[in-house]
């Protein structure tokens, strides 16, 4: 394990190292110590690697993540994992805005609560949080799923495109054009698996499944009030 | 006794209202049948004071100019010498907008990539991502980074010659982009993550971040993903330009691109465009005012863009203090858009070549900013491409030519001294004394 003091070395040299890191590299295990909020941490990664940050960080970590494992034992400022594309993000703490904004792929797991905005404009990463969600979340999340162990707050799923949406607890209020759906086999199928991966105790049957109703996808002036 | 008075009563000449006109009676109709607003692409139409209310005084006694065919003057500019390890090196001040595939066909992309390369300058990508027709044809990207994130990826950010953050575009300051469910082709659809045929809305606002600090850490994890390598640009509307000057510069840009109303969108509301943001001409003094008060006027260069159309406009803008300039409507009129060859056809869409507007109903005659694969095929990107880097060619002669006149060896030594308003107003925007006089409105020392 290679173990990296961010505050003695800097972000430059931490994000270098670890965009040095290919496919084959045997540098497989990093800590990262002394985080202390710093932004930025963690970003572009592109490499089957375990990245371990041993705090809290800043805005931001793992941005555009491909491939690693990356887990925080702390809380995360906004944006973490922020367009990932592949890999695995998890948080022991809790996470602030927009949390996995705008992510291609990979998994980002939050084991405490997520603030406004989580899966914002999401773009097929899979989210899940063991807490609660603010407002505003999967504001046009276009697809990909997030699932919420606990309760969402207002406006869910506002302008919602193909994503889908898991809660387990209430939600605050709907946002426009998304609606509750039915729960299908293969969506307890699939909540099953990112439960497990998540390493969330939860039921699928103790979810509802949210999703697009599809009314504002092409523009009607009957739907202005929508808008 | 005369015959006036034993005729009939004469009728005055029919009088149409100035504030009641055609064009708004037309609108008013076209909204009352269709209970939507008026979607169109372009920039403002309105008339609106611009480049041409400025005239350079030429040399004198007391001014000599070069040699037009002897005497060199230097058109090269260096973007991003601020922070980034590799600046950008162009031959020309004038580079190509941002505009996506998606509103415009992937040939079109083609021919603008190659246009600019053989002129020695960037072209610049759009919302919906980098194509490989673009990045191979274009020997200097500069890769935009807009709200949606369509297409982002870590990749294709690290294959560009710069990023642009994109913050507001001078047709709609605090806009979104639209691009409706007929342009929306599978391919389009799959850079995108959306399904096929329905409309696509961008956002108007970044969805990770918002505000001048955060600005600031978004520019710091941009590059530590890309290394520090290339040169961040934001762009801006034409909305507040000194703050939004002074808030990029202090967020860590390495340029800014500002965009002033006659610069035009692949579509958003006709409303919109005509009211909102200020003109070309009066955004560039209190952008380079906000560079000069930081000491980063050409530390950190300016881009100005939004109807610049000639080799004038081209040296006015950099004799106002911008460091190069950026065209998109005026590129796309270079590969053919709205030409009269296709007026026949642009009659039957009810409209006439060089009105055309329509180009988010994917309709486009001339097969630039369609994602019909017939049409597509009428426009040949090689010839396209090659019109653009004759038209480059051409601006810059253009304003070479304005350059030596004025005594300059490059462009960029252009200077406001060199210049006169033929209006209060441009004299006020420009902050040029207006023509036979060495007053301004608001210049320093005088009470008007």
């Amino acid at each position: 394990m290679l173990e990296f003091d961010l505050q003695e070395n800097g972000l430059r040299k931490l994000n270098s190292a670890l965009h040095d890191q290919k496919e084959n590299s045997n540098q497989t295990v990093w800590k990262i110590t002394n985080p202390k909020g710093s932004h930025a941490i963690a970003v572009g990664i592109d490499a089957p690697i375990e990245v371990n940050i041993e705090g809290s960080t800043g805005y931001y970590c793992g941005g555009m993540n491909k491939q690693a494992n990356i887990n925080v034992k702390g809380s995360v400022g906004p944006g973490v994992a922020e367009n990932m594309m592949s890999g695995k993000v998890v948080i022991d703490g809790d996470a602030s805005q927009y949390a996995g904004a705008t992510g291609h792929g990979g998994l980002l797991v939050i084991k405490g609560n997520a603030s406004s905005r989580c899966g914002i404009s999401m773009k097929g990463i899979n989210i899940v949080v063991h807490g609660n969600i603010g407002h505003m979340s999967a504001f046009m999340a276009q697809s990909g799923n997030l699932v919420v162990c606990g309760d969402a707050g207002d406006a869910l799923g506002d302008s919602l495109y193909e994503a889908k949406l898991f809660v387990r607890g209430k939600v605050k209020s709907l946002g426009a054009d998304c609606e509750k759906k039915e729960m299908r086999p293969e969506h307890l199928e699939l909540l099953e698996q990112l439960l497990s991966e998540a390493e969330c105790d939860a039921k699928p049957e103790e979810f509802t499944r949210y999703g697009s109703a599809r009314r504002l996808y092409n523009f009607d002036i009957d739907n202005s009030d929508a808008y | 006794m005369n015959k006036i008075g034993k005729t009939k009563i004469p009728h005055t000449t029919p009088r149409y209202s100035a504030t009641f006109s055609n064009d708004i009676n037309s609108d008013i109709r076209r909204a009352a049948a269709t209970g939507i607003y008026d979607i169109r692409g372009g920039g403002a139409k309105r008339k609106l004071p611009n480049f041409d209310d400025l005239l350079f005084l030429g040399a004198s006694i007391s001014r000599y100019p070069l040699e037009g065919y002897r005497e060199k003057c230097e058109t090269s500019v260096t973007i991003g010498t601020r922070y980034a390890k590799n600046p950008i090196e162009l031959d020309i001040p004038i580079t190509i907008a941002g505009m996506s595939f998606g509103a415009l066909s992937g040939p079109a992309k083609e021919a603008l990539g190659r246009g600019a390369s053989a002129a020695g300058t960037s072209t610049t990508t759009g919302d919906g991502g980098m194509t490989p027709e673009e990045r191979g044809h274009s020997s200097k990207l500069v890769y935009q980074y807009l709200p949606s994130r369509y297409g982002m990826n870590p990749d294709d950010l690290r294959k560009a010659d710069a990023i642009e953050i994109v913050v507001g575009q001078g047709a709609k300051p605090g806009g979104g982009g639209m691009l409706l469910g007929q342009k929306i082709s599978d391919r389009v659809a799959e850079m995108r993550n959306l399904p096929t045929g329905i409309d696509q809305r961008s956002a108007c606002r970044h969805p990770d971040w918002t505000g001048p600090d955060d600005l600031e850490i978004k520019i710091l994890e941009l590059r530590e993903i890309t290394g520090w390598k290339v040169p961040i640009y934001v762009k801006v509307a034409g909305a507040r330009p000194y703050y939004d000057t002074t808030l990029a510069i202090k967020a860590g840009a390495d340029a800014i691109v500002l965009d002033g109303m006659q610069g035009g969108t692949a579509a958003t509301q006709d409303v919109f465009i005509e009211h909102v943001g200020q003109p070309t001409l009066a955004i560039v003094r209190p952008a380079v005012q906000a560079l000069q008060d930081l000491g980063m006027h050409r530390e950190v260069q300016l881009i100005l863009s939004g109807g610049i159309r000639n080799g004038a406009d081209v040296a006015k803008a950099l004799a106002l203090g911008a460091d190069a300039v950026a065209i998109g409507s005026a590129a796309l009129i270079a590969l053919g858009d709205n030409d009269p060859i296709y007026e026949e056809e642009y009659n039957k869409l009810g409209t006439t070549a060089g009105a055309y507007d329509d180009w988010h109903e994917g309709m486009d005659p001339a097969g630039i900013t369609t994602q019909d694969p017939e049409l597509m095929k009428r426009f040949d990107p090689i010839e396209g491409g090659r019109r653009l880097r004759n038209y480059l060619k051409v601006m810059t002669l253009e304003a070479q030519t304005i350059a030596r006149a004025c005594g300059k060896n490059h462009l960029h030594n252009l200077e406001p001294e060199d210049l006169v308003a033929l209006t209060i107003e441009a004299a006020a925007m420009a902050q040029v004394p207006l023509a036979g006089t060495d007053w301004y409105p608001g210049k320093p020392g005088t009470s008007y």
